[in-house]
């Protein structure tokens, strides 16, 4: 069988088509929205108008049998309309009040995760970890899998002071925006990484190597017409390992994740902001990181009892200062939290007013 | 069909509430010895703590450069089904808004050549298709484009525009996103499909300061919608939200970032001039607080992850400019952002990066934006600053 005649540059198809009626002739003409339920909101249009969407979590990997299932239950409710977040959360698109809470019961019933809307957690934000990445120093799926089933109610009834955005990337190339969330897992390398020399001769450019290294830590080694690494200046960040794989940086026995909180990307109240160090180091823990879940949760909590209604763990953090961070979620305080990369000073505190 | 691996560890993610990924492949493992022998690498994984696929690898489809993403196996005799396991990025339509037939179709096209297995979606927000060799990576191509679909961007070119919602579900949307980031999408089709730039270049279009896209984080060019003149208040919704129990002194006036605002009781009144437009009020009170009438966005550039030297926010370099089809000036403006990166950037070098170490008078000099105090937090704190001959007469 021929394969159809083939195009190029073409972009996407127009969005206009995917859009429901209802949005077509509302367009750019809503005039509010409530949330109703933690897995339900609605829209209304100048015209009176309304909109219903109700969200559920998904895995982010999804099996063409599950998008086609979610398919059928669009087709039922939703006169096949839907949309993804950029959370990774599947929204179904409903016009009509009267499916809204018939949808809501079979999407249970059928084992889906309704909820993640307002002031709690949503899906979260990560990378392609051992199932794709090259690069990946953890999992990312699991990590998230195991995460949330522990904070699964923060996603379907809890409530908290604002949303949490959660992220987990497995290796500081960060695809998934941990360095600017809520609460994240970040994998990290411990290890200064080992030289394969014969294969490197033959594979890498030693000039975009020693280029690649942000610490000068890298420079020739005429003699095995390789590279040498100075291991007091390397940070493990792996960027030579992707210019040139014979650099090998994994190391199963050392890799591991840290824990960085109180980023934000939204300006409301306070600008945007970084995530900062929480907790430098947990080992791998297949298949469950039962110490990092765990110590997600007692950070995610104790911002829960202690933060004012509508703050951000960075917002929260911010007002009580990082002494009191550490105090109030008894986590320990080590060399690594004090900068030594560049801006280092700009983070070293500059004046006697600091808390006991 | 497909061999059969025993996963004890992979299948303790499939108990607990979370929507398991395991399932996931499970079911497609089912229809596919490719998604099979994905399973088996990655409970591999989970046994032994590391990753099994081998680097990159340059594969893609004739007259492009981008959109797939090689993937082999480093132990492909163990796992032949995923000796190759290529990834194809599907350009995303603008806000993720499907119908279910497309969505259909494309299944039934990927059952045909892939694993069955997809992300929805990457973190550039292409339709991620997850697994295939690289002789099917043709057929993929054509039936997709036949159907109308395109690839997405990577590696060191454009990567594949994204924007939120935007006018399509929400009320504060102060610019078209999808129709920005669709005509930008047209407009850099070559630059995405084609690599030729020093490294990776993200554009993402955001509504409102409530950046549910995270441009500001994450885009080289971050476009937020923005604002000029007054906050629209309906002051009976204000006495409906005090009616049912807001505290609108300490939820709302309090947490002014400019304290901006004051509420007798009575009404709600706003200095506008010393608003900085941050949305926690509107946000707040959806149903009383509506953005000004004068409509367009604020032009950011520079963010990043941290590698290589570190994150980076992206820094406004146009505070307001109107955005309205054909959108020339902001097509031009993008056009000579990259003249000036293609001619500084070393390789592998964000263009935040290449700012940081020519400076930023450079950047704004070449791309003809004029030194205004909204680009800065504060003036600088040395005295070290270049002249040039022009600014001596």
């Amino acid at each position: 069988m021929s394969l159809p005649q083939r195009k190029t540059d073409i972009g996407p198809p127009h969005y206009k088509q995917f859009l429901p009626p209802v949005i077509q002739k509302n367009y750019g003409q809503w005039k509010y929205h409530e949330v109703l339920d933690p897995g339900t909101m609605v829209h209304v249009a100048e015209s009176g108008d309304k909109i219903y969407t109700v969200r559920v979590a998904s895995p982010r990997l999804l099996s063409t049998d599950t998008i086609r299932e979610i398919s059928d239950i669009a087709d039922k409710y939703c006169e096949g309309y839907l949309r993804f977040t950029s959370r990774n959360n599947i929204e179904f698109l409903v016009s009509d009040k009267s499916k809204v809470e018939p949808l809501k019961k079979e999407l249970k019933d059928k084992g889906y995760t309704v909820g993640g809307i307002g002031p709690r957690v949503s899906n979260v934000v990560h990378t392609q970890g051992w199932i794709h990445c090259h690069s990946a120093c953890t999992d990312a799926s699991g990590l998230v899998k195991a995460m949330m089933d522990e904070l699964y109610d923060y996603f379907t009834t809890k409530e908290l002071p604002n949303k949490v955005r959660l992220a987990v990337a497995c290796c500081v190339n960060m695809c998934g925006a941990v360095h600017c969330s809520d609460i994240a897992i970040v994998a990290v390398h411990r290890k200064v990484p080992t030289i394969d020399h014969g294969r490197l001769a033959n594979v890498c450019e030693i000039p975009t190597t020693i280029a690649s290294c942000p610490t000068h830590a890298i420079s020739p080694d005429p003699a095995k017409k390789s590279v040498k690494i100075n291991p007091d200046r390397c940070m493990y960040c792996g960027n030579c390992f992707t210019v040139c794989p014979p650099i090998d940086i994994h190391d199963p026995e050392n890799d591991g994740v840290a824990i960085v909180v109180g980023g934000k990307v939204g300006s409301l109240r306070s600008n945007p902001k970084f995530s900062k160090l929480a907790i430098p180091f947990f080992y791998n823990e297949p298949p469950r990181w039962p110490k990092v879940v765990a110590a997600v949760k007692n950070i995610l909590e104790t911002y829960a009892r202690h933060a004012k209604q509508h703050e951000r763990v960075g917002e929260w953090i911010e007002r009580i200062g990082w002494e009191k961070f550490f105090k109030l979620t008894g986590i320990e305080f080590t060399f690594q939290h004090i900068d030594d990369f560049k801006f280092a000073r700009e983070t070293f505190r500059t004046a006697a007013t600091f808390k006991w | 069909m497909s061999k059969k691996y025993d996963t004890p560890l992979l299948d303790e993610l499939e108990k607990g509430p979370w929507p398991s990924f395991v399932k996931e492949i499970k079911k497609a493992a089912k229809k596919s010895e490719r998604a099979a022998d994905e399973l088996g690498q990655v409970e591999k994984s989970y046994k032994t703590k590391r990753g099994y696929w081998k680097h990159g690898g340059i594969v893609g489809v004739l007259g492009y450069g981008s959109g797939v993403i090689g993937r082999y196996s480093s132990l492909p005799e163990e796992f032949p089904g995923v000796a190759h396991f290529h990834t194809v990025r599907i350009n995303q339509p603008s806000g993720w808004f499907y119908t279910t037939k497309a969505l259909r179709e494309m299944c039934d096209m990927w059952d045909k050549y892939g694993s069955g297995l997809t992300n929805m979606h990457g973190s550039t927000g292409d339709m991620i298709l997850l697994g295939t060799n690289t002789e099917s990576l043709e057929p993929i191509f054509a039936e997709f484009s036949s159907r109308g679909w395109d690839l997405g961007g990577s590696g060191s070119a454009m990567r594949t525009p994204s924007c939120c919602v935007g006018p399509g579900r929400c009320e504060w949307a102060n610019i078209d996103t999808l129709d920005i980031n669709y005509a930008l999408t047209q407009e850099f089709q070559d630059e995405l499909h084609r690599p030729s730039f020093a490294y990776k270049f993200k554009i993402k279009t955001a509504g409102c300061a409530v950046d549910c896209i995270a441009a500001i984080a994450r885009a080289d060019l971050s476009i937020i919608g923005t604002w000029k003149g007054d906050i629209k208040i309906d002051q009976a919704e204000v006495k409906n939200y005090a009616k049912n129990g807001m505290d609108i002194n300490a939820e709302i006036v309090d947490m002014c970032p400019t304290g901006c605002m004051s509420y007798d009781g009575k009404k709600l009144k706003i200095e506008d001039e010393d608003c900085n437009r941050c949305m926690h009020c509107i946000a707040k009170m959806t149903k009383a607080l509506r953005p000004g009438d004068e409509r367009g966005a604020t032009l950011l550039i520079g963010s990043k992850a941290p590698i290589v030297v570190g994150a980076m926010l992206s820094w406004v370099v146009v505070p307001f400019i109107k955005l309205e089809p054909p959108y020339q000036e902001l097509k031009d403006l993008i056009r000579k952002i990259l003249e000036w990166w293609d001619e500084n950037g070393k390789a592998r070098e964000r263009i935040g990066e290449v700012i940081e170490h020519k400076g930023m008078r450079s950047f704004l000099e070449y791309v003809g934006l004029p030194p205004v105090p909204q680009m800065i937090k504060e003036p600088r704190r040395d005295p070290f600053f270049f002249w040039a001959e022009k600014d001596l007469k």
